[in-house]
């Protein structure tokens, strides 16, 4: 071939540039796969995340909590409809000193070997061993010495927990405890197996082989970062009450794009939908649920010296010109987010029902006028003259953003504030927070057990997350109150009566209770959505067609 | 020749020893650690957690700690993920995000290769225009854009037609690998087309191309041995940083289809501020840049 005829070839038609385009897009050839196997009764799922930490013991987040909820099992459980019910023990008895479970005879590990009141003792002497360093540890301090042990100031021998036999636990208390129970359904307090525990030479709960089930289900496989599967447990106790064979995690992805377009080809069986997508899905027509995750929002002020914060009026005036539920539809936009009145969101118990219920509270109102009298005498009290000027600190998610420009905008049309934005990335966030380095943080807090205590005691003096450093000794006297008694009603008019000084008070203000949106296959049913305890729970789930 | 790759290593390891050092220090200066949780904990916790991972010590201790444990490969346990060290994630995930960067530089290397030859061939013919403007398209638009896209279309064709042509994320088979190394090399191709066509017009201009015409060698043969043979140097030169910055840099692509690659890692520890894992992939993904860059320049001696 000559020189030019070849060159002449290449120029040829435009025929050449489809073969190129061939050419590089060699690699993308037609895979074809068998249409969706429809396997029964196996749920398939994406997670968010990795699971950090399988060793229950050692556990924090919602991820591990999702996978430690559906292997493992403690004394007890909470059942569909958010109770409380017998696990590993049959039955209790609380009183407040101590507490005596009865562990079922016919309860196994996965291997088959039977679960004793010791695997319990070794469990909860291991979360408060220092050499350990559980997190969670504070989660046992109710119990005596615990403490104590967790500071390095006594063995853990003396934790006071002992298996009197294989089938009888004492737990001796520190304290008395009004929700203990809710406790026993933790991960924190599930049992490990100490021979098996000690066998994995430190890599406890690192991969599938070096964890031991009790529950439900038992993980097969994990490849980190990739996949994870669930297989039924045919040694669990209750395994007749158990219909799915299988939850198959086959995607870890913390992109909502590619979540939802697995959900749409039906890849996997659930989607949570931000507001971002939440269109998306109306216009694909998902059956759209939702329900309360149990987070309350609010803004915190800072009571440190020379914070213009530590102000009251300045705070009663923030707190009148905000209209929350302008805010939840401008800027939160999932309907049906509930709007936050107190410290105590809206699915607790009280002592015979909802917290809220026993003792209500009136939404605040905006009142402009009201405000602009506040910020007036609140800047004659601060004797400043010019514009005030405040910092809000805040995390950097697109809602944290359009959350702050909206107050931004709010205090600045009202009350003449200079709201400064301070967006900062997670963990400097929480660096700066602690440290005070702020006049507004915006702030959430999830429940770690389904008590009123797990907010109630958010903002005594000696609380760690109480960033703000608010201090107020009728609010701790009540608090104190409510933890030194296990009597239902007295635990809480004491937290009510707590709730109400903070009310007064406002060093927060609660703007709302998250609400989070989701759609499930049709096949689906029995999946359990809740505040507290694991989420979403799919032991008792099945699958219809 | 072995005092060069010996030159070459002690180069490497000075650069890497560089590296992990500001790292270190500039990672430390950084407000927050790893022990900061959205839920605080109590001093006396802390203090466990803090004494467990050693880090109670003066900073200086904990460097000095550090660069022995480096010399020794192990770059501690992770403060995220508790019970696994960094050693056992960079064994994990990296043949991962390697095989997905090898995919997309074969990808790159012969589409840039290729289009660039053609845009040269043809320059300021209407096929040149349309791939130079794809390609500043290409180069322009980012990852997560046609990361985005192709999934979408991909799951559109899938649903369309009920069969799946490729699956849209997950990690396993071959067919997993196709979209998103093809997404993962764009850029890197658009760039290549274009370093290519600049060079090949270069050649083209050359006097040993006439005289190779003039003595009437085949046109292949001088397409192939004269004009291709030279215009490519420039493009292996740069592929030694591209592939470096492929196999370590697929964040996007890795996060978009749920691949379980050492982007996600890296970026998730540098979120979670997790000191062990920062240390040991930057250490070891400099330590792959370096060896790359050196070998691919080592290989055009022997061209």
């Amino acid at each position: 071939m000559r020189y030019q005829q070849f060159y002449g070839f290449l120029r040829s038609n435009g025929v050449k540039l489809t073969l190129t385009v061939l050419l590089a897009l060699g690699a993308f050839w037609v895979h074809l796969a068998p249409a969706l196997a429809t396997t029964n009764q196996v749920v398939k799922i994406a997670l968010l995340g990795e699971p950090p930490n399988l060793n229950s013991t050692k556990a924090t987040d919602a991820d591990s909590f999702f996978i430690i909820g559906h292997t493992m099992e403690g004394l007890t459980r909470y059942d569909q409809a958010g109770n409380i019910v017998p696990a590993v023990a049959e039955k209790w008895e609380i009183n407040d000193k101590t507490a005596t479970f009865k562990i079922r005879k016919d309860v196994k590990w996965a291997d088959g070997s039977p679960i004793t009141a010791k695997d319990f003792v070794f469990s909860w002497r291991t979360v408060v061993d220092p050499k350990i360093a559980s997190e969670y540890s504070f989660l046992l301090y109710h119990i005596k010495n615990a403490e104590a042990i967790n500071t390095g100031k006594k063995p853990i021998q003396e934790l006071g927990v002992v298996a009197k036999d294989d089938h009888t636990l004492e737990v001796t208390f520190e304290k008395p405890c009004g929700y203990f129970l809710a406790l026993t359904t933790f991960p924190t307090y599930m049992p490990v197996k100490e021979s098996f525990f000690k066998a994995q030479n430190g890599k406890f709960g690192a991969e599938a082989s070096n964890i031991l089930s009790n529950g439900p289900f038992k993980l097969t496989s994990w490849v980190h970062g990739a996949s994870l599967r669930l297989e039924k447990n045919p040694n669990y106790w209750d395994a007749k009450s158990i219909t799915l064979d299988a939850i198959d995690i086959p995607y870890i992805t913390p992109n909502e794009g590619t979540r939802f377009n697995l959900f749409k080809t039906g890849r996997i069986d659930t989607l949570g939908l931000t507001k971002n997508i939440l269109q998306d899905a109306q216009r694909e027509k998902f059956k759209l649920n939702k329900f309360a995750d149990g987070t309350l929002f609010f803004m915190r002020f800072n009571f440190r010296e020379g914070r213009p914060t530590a102000n009251k009026n300045l705070r009663l005036a923030l707190a009148k010109v905000l209209n929350t539920n302008d805010f939840i539809s401008k800027v939160i936009g999932i309907p049906g987010t509930l709007e936050g009145t107190g410290l105590i969101p809206s699915f607790l118990q009280g002592a015979t029902k909802l917290f809220r219920k026993e003792y209500p509270i009136a939404a605040r109102r905006q009142n402009l006028a009201e405000a602009k009298k506040l910020i007036a005498d609140a800047k004659k009290e601060l004797k400043l003259t010019g514009p005030l000027s405040l910092v809000w600190l805040t995390g950097d998610t697109p809602v944290a953003t359009s959350e702050a420009e909206y107050f931004q905008g709010l205090f600045k049309t009202h009350l003449g504030i200079d709201l400064k934005i301070d967006k900062q990335i997670f963990k400097q966030r929480l660096a700066k927070a602690s440290a005070g380095d702020f006049d507004i943080e915006s702030a959430g807090w999830g429940p770690d057990y389904a008590d009123p205590m797990t907010f109630a005691d958010l903002f005594t003096t000696w609380n760690n997350n109480n960033n703000g450093k608010w201090e107020n000794k009728e609010y701790d006297a009540f608090i104190r109150k409510a933890m030194n008694t296990v009597k239902p009603k007295e635990r809480m008019d004491a937290m009510a009566a707590a709730e109400k000084i903070l009310l007064e008070e406002f060093p927060i203000i609660p703007t709302y209770e998250r609400t989070v949106i989701y759609t499930q296959a049709d096949r689906l049913t029995g999946v359990v959505r809740r505040s507290v305890g694991f989420d979403p729970d799919f032991t008792r789930a099945k699958i219809i067609k | 020749m072995i005092k060069y790759i010996l030159q070459r290593l002690f180069s490497g390891l000075v650069t890497v020893f560089f590296v992990a050092t500001f790292t270190f220090f500039a990672m430390h200066a950084v407000p927050g650690d790893p022990l900061m949780r959205g839920k605080a904990v109590s001093p006396e916790v802390r203090a466990n957690l803090e004494a467990l991972y050693g880090l109670d010590k003066p900073i200086a201790v904990q460097y000095g700690k550090f660069l022995l444990n480096m010399v020794k490969g192990d770059f501690g346990i992770s403060f995220t993920q508790q019970n696994r060290s960094v050693n056992d994630i960079i064994r994990d995930s990296f043949p991962i995000s390697a095989t997905l960067g090898l995919l997309a530089i074969i990808f790159a290397a012969v589409g840039g290769v290729t289009w660039g030859a053609i845009a040269a061939i043809n320059r300021n013919r209407l096929s040149d225009r349309v791939i130079m403007f794809a390609v500043i398209l290409l180069v322009s638009v980012p990852t997560f854009v046609f990361g985005a896209m192709g999934q979408l279309a991909v799951s559109e064709l899938n649903q369309k037609f009920g069969i799946d042509f490729l699956p849209i994320a997950g990690w396993g088979t071959l067919s997993h690998m196709l979209l998103p190394a093809l997404v993962l090399g764009l850029g890197t191709m658009a760039f290549l087309a274009r370093l290519m066509r600049s060079s090949m017009l270069e050649v083209v201009t050359q006097d040993y191309i006439r005289t190779a015409k003039a003595k009437g060698l085949p046109t292949l043969r001088i397409f192939v041995r004269h004009q291709l043979r030279n215009a490519i140097l420039p493009v292996i030169t740069f592929l030694g940083p591209s592939i470096a910055a492929i196999t370590t840099g697929g964040f996007v692509a890795e996060v978009i289809f749920a691949i379980p690659g050492l982007g996600r890692y890296f970026v998730q520890a540098v979120q979670q501020l997790d000191y062990t894992v920062i240390m040991g992939l930057t250490v070891f993904l400099r330590s792959v840049s370096c060896f790359y860059g050196y070998s691919c320049r080592y290989s055009l001696r022997f061209y």
